[in-house]
């Protein structure tokens, strides 16, 4: 509360980002200890969480007053423009202290509040468990079991407690591998593929060097080869570029040495690191924010980020890892350098397309507490959720998403959950409103007392999953197949609606997604009206016993009938802004609508403005 | 002629077919007068008929005595056909090549094809412009149908029948038509409803570097215009290239001579530069390395997208003057054939209804490009395989199906027809068993008898 200096400023104006007529809204300006909020004159929120701010900088002054741009983290951009200074220069150093918090504790999740009671705080943390996923995995069985060696976290700090491990590897072994491989993350199960028989491991790169061996290592990795009756050899995948590794061993570090390992194929897969991918993602925010963009300085633009490559590079490592396990029935073990970002990603995406379990809503959630959250994906590091080292920031997990987001793409029918879902879980993995995201290992967490200070997202998400369903799922083969996506370049596209889910503006666009699910809501309540009139026809023979139905019965119910009156056919409105309903079909209201802007800009000045510049640039991308 | 001078090799025995994505295929090639045809002669297998007009490009190989042909299609396939025997290679080769460039008109496949199915409509009287009229005549009576084109005589791209301003009689019609490249003078091409407003479309005015004028086109486009309301004129080329235009005897209206309208100048590029376009991004799509880089790069490179963008744009602005504005417009490029039927068109899908059904769609091109003489015989006569490169060969039509498509993508709940309806239409304008997009314009089609063949719309 003390940052706060100023907690209203009056006309502020906020400024359409891609409006070439510089057009803007005026309203007022509201400075909360969680939030900013800006309330126009339509009476129209914009709520703000200081969490989410990644940069505030304050512009020159100009004749109409300070402009504040704000770049918040789920690709939110808005431009104010405040009359003086002094305020402007009072919310800019504000903001500044309460978007980067030192301590854990001011994180929003400590003091947010949805009036649940402690029974229902824990059955929300208690939704989610991983013990049942491994028993829904088979596990334990004659091969695999729970191993006790990291019960108190003494082998690996930024492992969960309870791990997997090859029933024939003994507590010196894992111990031995432990101290040659990097953090002491040695090769656990990710993932049991039952009817193969076949695991998805994970662990760090080995402590090799130029020469060093670990018999230890060597015979865990062995006892993983085992564990797996149908294959005699297994894959390891190093899913850094060849050249990356090499330059580890200088370090001590490296990669395996298929002499020193029997029966191991190994292989790299090439994706780029945590540095790499921060400086993609600015790239191509920045190509995004570019006012007035031409369809060649687009893709031009899109290229030089090297972003779709990137996503291209972890879709392509999951293919391979997925094709392992079906087709040549081997287990496969995942690295990286430490094994909790690019393994995570591989990992997590390679159980994705064998397992239709995490394709639904619940599964997907098990999924990142998995292979994210528990292995000890370091989200407040990545994510910046404290006022940290801004080279620990990267969009790993955003990654993650953007490849699920393909695949849902390319299979509309195998998943329950829709773009929204990914959206949604994107914006609290930094919004810091929810315990679960918080620190950067299970060890951290449980320290923090997340599970009793604070809330879990999931029970918020489950409540909410009407918005998260996805009409087409189900009903069919794919549902239930393992995927196999195709990763030929021009399946990788723009994914519009992350990166400018704010800029609604930027174009409308009809949802067939809403249509459907409106569509079968209507259905519902029909099949409820016809069950209604049946129990009331029903009724009505027991009491007339002539049994004969009255006229008048069946004229006074269909009038009611709600789904005629609502038309979804869109047919008959013409596609230019004459029509409100077309218009807010997204569900933005007209004054937010570009269409609407043109014919501002239309009157004003040259009508050779007027484009729908961003609309097609970036329809087909 | 009979086509069976140039089949030298009628049948082939053991020859592979290999197509991407489907299993190789030995069987029987035969050649016929207009197809090409593979029968693995078992029960189950498909077979290959192929259109020899739809060949694009043939490469041949020989590895020892085999040969192989590679054939590239209009319609973007590329087949294989491993063919034992150098000789018997060599024939189809040349039969293939001689079959697909055959030139007449006549010989086409559509004047042999006769259909298994029946036929229930006319397609060649489905979209009559007299009926067209009628959707508008009960709105308006500032308009009336013209027959002064009956022997094609004033514009020989235009069809018999014609819709113009009612106040504008035959003989001044046949002035404007002096006025205006190629005969086209200014006719409806589109009636808006809503507030009575029109698009029109012509060819460019023949003003030359004197600035000659005409005052019946001046009247004909104003009779179009309220009283104190301005117009719009869409000149699809940019300022310069209008400019240059002058010196062959072209042009563009001047303020002075036409101070109600108020001339708008885009850039819709055409000819060899759509048909290089095409090309990059065919070689593109057939790019084998899979490199995320290479595909963005030589997709940019293609400038395709850039092509969508700017006729979207142009048919977005002259929606909106018409809507928004309630403006009349006069759109035309140079000969008012090709970038003025994609913004015409494309305006109409935006603004009317109608056009979004398979029905209206059918229409929209009947009326719109087909008897608006866009030449689809010289623009679709090769695809993007093609070394030849001439100036007329272009994909103007493909270009609009493809903005089509770019709308239904941003409006999917809006039309009654979906993406297959757009590539079939594409695959018939290049290559068909149908007559409709055969010849260059009406007269070409009325000449050549077409009404004997079958109409794709039927």
């Amino acid at each position: 509360m003390e940052h706060i200096r100023t907690t209203k400023v009056e006309q502020v104006k906020l400024l359409d980002r891609f409006s070439t007529s510089n057009k803007s809204l005026t309203g007022t300006l509201y400075l909360t200890a969680t939030h900013l909020l800006f309330i126009d004159s339509h009476q129209k929120e914009t709520w703000i969480l200081h969490h989410h701010i990644a940069s505030v900088e304050k512009l020159a002054l100009t004749t109409s007053g300070c402009p504040l741009v704000i770049q918040c983290k789920n690709f939110r951009i808005v431009h104010f423009i405040v009359p003086r200074e002094r305020d402007c220069h009072d919310i800019y150093n504000s903001l500044l202290q309460l978007s980067k918090q030192a301590k854990y504790e001011d994180l929003y999740a400590f003091s947010y509040n949805p009036k649940q009671n402690d029974s229902e705080r824990l059955r929300g943390w208690q939704l989610v468990d991983l013990a049942e996923e491994y028993k829904r995995m088979g596990l334990p069985n004659s091969n695999w079991q729970l191993s006790d060696a990291n019960r108190d976290y003494k082998i690996c700090e930024t492992y969960p407690r309870e791990l997997y491990v090859p029933r024939i590897a003994s507590k010196p072994t894992i111990v031995g591998s432990s101290k040659f491989r990097s953090k002491g993350r040695f090769p656990v199960l990710s993932y049991y593929h039952q009817s193969k028989e076949a695991a998805i491991c994970r662990c760090s790169q080995p402590l090799s060097g130029f020469s060093a061996r670990c018999l230890e290592d060597e015979h865990l990795l062995q006892a993983i080869s085992k564990a797996n009756p149908a294959n005699r050899y297994m894959y390891v995948m190093d899913t850094r570029p060849r050249l990356n590794a090499m330059a580890n061993r200088a370090a001590g570090k490296g990669y395996e040495n298929e002499d020193n390992y029997s029966n191991i194929r190994f292989q790299f897969v090439g994706i780029e690191n945590i540095h790499v991918m921060r400086s993609s993602l600015q790239k191509l925010l920045e190509v995004n924010g570019t006012k007035g963009l031409s369809v060649s300085d687009f893709y031009s633009g899109l290229e030089n980020t090297g972003w779709l490559r990137h996503i291209k590079a972890v879709t392509d490592a999951a293919v391979f890892l997925a094709k392992a396990i079906m087709v040549e029935n081997a287990s496969v073990l995942v690295h990286c350098s430490d094994g909790w970002d690019r393994t995570s990603q591989v990992c997590s995406l390679g159980s994705l397309l064998l397992d239709p379990y995490y394709r639904t809503i619940r599964g997907f959630m098990v999924l990142i507490e998995k292979d994210w959250i528990s292995f000890g994906h370091k989200y407040s590091e990545r994510c910046g959720h404290l006022d940290g080292d801004p080279k620990e920031v990267s969009p790993v997990f955003t990654q993650f998403l953007e490849c699920v987001w393909h695949l849902t793409e390319q299979f509309p029918q195998a998943f329950e959950f829709n773009e929204a879902f990914l959206l949604q879980i994107h914006e609290h993995v930094h919004s810091c409103q929810f315990g679960n995201f918080i620190g950067n290992c299970q060890k951290e967490r449980e320290e923090l007392k997340l599970k009793e200070k604070t809330y879990s997202l999931w029970p918020f998400l489950l409540d909410d999953q009407k918005k998260y369903f996805n009409p087409l799922y189900g009903s069919t083969s794919q549902k239930l197949a393992v995927l196999e996506p195709n990763t030929v370049s021009f399946n990788f596209k723009f994914w519009r609606n992350m990166y400018h889910q704010f800029d609604r503006t930027l174009h409308p666009r009809q949802s067939v997604f809403n249509i459907i699910r409106n569509m079968n809501e209507q259905n519902k309540q029909l099949q409820k009206d016809v069950k209604d009139l049946e129990s009331q026809i029903k009724q009505r023979k027991n009491k007339q016993t002539d049994g004969v139905l009255t006229k008048e019965l069946l004229n006074s119910v269909r009038p009611e009938s709600p789904a005629l009156k609502t038309s979804l056919c869109l047919k008959e409105q013409t596609l230019l802004p004459v029509n409100d309903a077309l218009r807010s079909i997204e569900g933005g209201n007209p004054a937010d609508n570009r269409y609407s802007e043109y014919a501002d800009e239309f009157s004003k000045s040259e009508p050779a403005v007027v484009s729908s510049e961003y609309g097609v640039a970036r329809m087909t991308c | 002629m009979e086509f069976a001078e140039l089949i030298k090799t009628p049948r082939v025995d053991n020859v592979v077919l290999h197509r991407p994505f489907y299993p190789a295929v030995e069987g029987t090639l035969c050649l016929t007068g207009h197809h090409l045809i593979l029968s693995s002669r078992q029960d189950n297998t498909e077979e290959l008929w192929l259109l020899h007009s739809n060949i694009d490009a043939i490469d041949k190989r020989f590895v020892g005595p085999l040969g192989t042909i590679i054939i590239k299609c209009k319609d973007f396939r590329i087949i294989q056909l491993d063919i034992p025997g150098m000789e018997e290679c060599l024939n189809i080769a040349s039969s293939i090549e001689a079959l697909s460039t055959l030139d007449s008109i006549t010989l086409m496949y559509p004047f042999f094809y006769r259909p298994m199915f029946e036929v229930i409509e006319d397609g060649w009287h489905s979209f009559l412009p007299e009926q067209e009229f009628e959707l508008y005549s009960s709105a308006t009576s500032e308009w009336r149908l013209s027959y002064v084109n009956k022997e094609f005589a004033v514009c020989p791209s235009y069809p018999p029948i014609v819709i113009v301003p009612k106040a504008m009689d035959d003989e001044a019609l046949r002035k404007v038509a002096t006025f205006r490249h190629g005969g086209r003078f200014p006719v409806l091409s589109y009636y808006h409803k809503k507030n009575g407003m029109v698009i029109m479309r012509s060819g460019q005015p023949l003003t030359g570097t004197n600035g000659r004028r005409c005052k019946e086109d001046e009247k004909l486009i104003n009779a179009t215009l309220r009283a104190g309301k301005r117009g719009y004129i869409i000149d699809t080329r940019p300022l310069n290239v209008a400019q240059q235009a002058r010196a062959k005897g072209g042009g563009f209206e001047q303020e002075a001579h036409y101070p109600q309208w108020r001339r708008i100048h885009k850039s819709i590029e055409r000819y060899h530069i759509l048909q290089e376009s095409l090309i990059k991004l065919v070689e593109a799509c057939n790019d084998q390395t899979h490199n995320m880089d290479r595909w963005l790069s030589r997709l940019e490179a293609s400038n395709w997208l850039t092509h969508i963008k700017e006729i979207l744009t142009t048919a977005c602005l002259a929606a909106q003057c018409l809507d928004r504005e309630g403006a009349s417009i006069l759109i035309h490029g140079t000969e008012g054939t090709d970038s003025t039927l994609q913004v015409t068109s494309l305006a109409q899908i935006i603004l009317e209804p109608r056009s979004r059904t398979i029905r209206g769609f059918e229409a929209l091109i009947e009326r719109e490009w087909l008897q608006a003489g866009h030449p689809f015989q010289q623009r679709c006569a090769q695809s993007a395989y093609c070394n030849s490169k001439q100036k007329w060969e272009s994909p103007v039509f493909l270009l609009f199906l493809d903005c089509v498509w770019q709308i239904l993508r941003q409006f999917p709940c809006s039309f009654e027809f979906n993406e297959n309806l757009l590539i079939m239409l594409f695959e018939h304008a290049y290559a068909s068993q149908f007559g409709t997009f055969l010849g260059n314009n009406e007269s070409e089609r009325y000449f050549s008898a077409l009404e004997q063949i079958l109409q794709v719309f039927g």
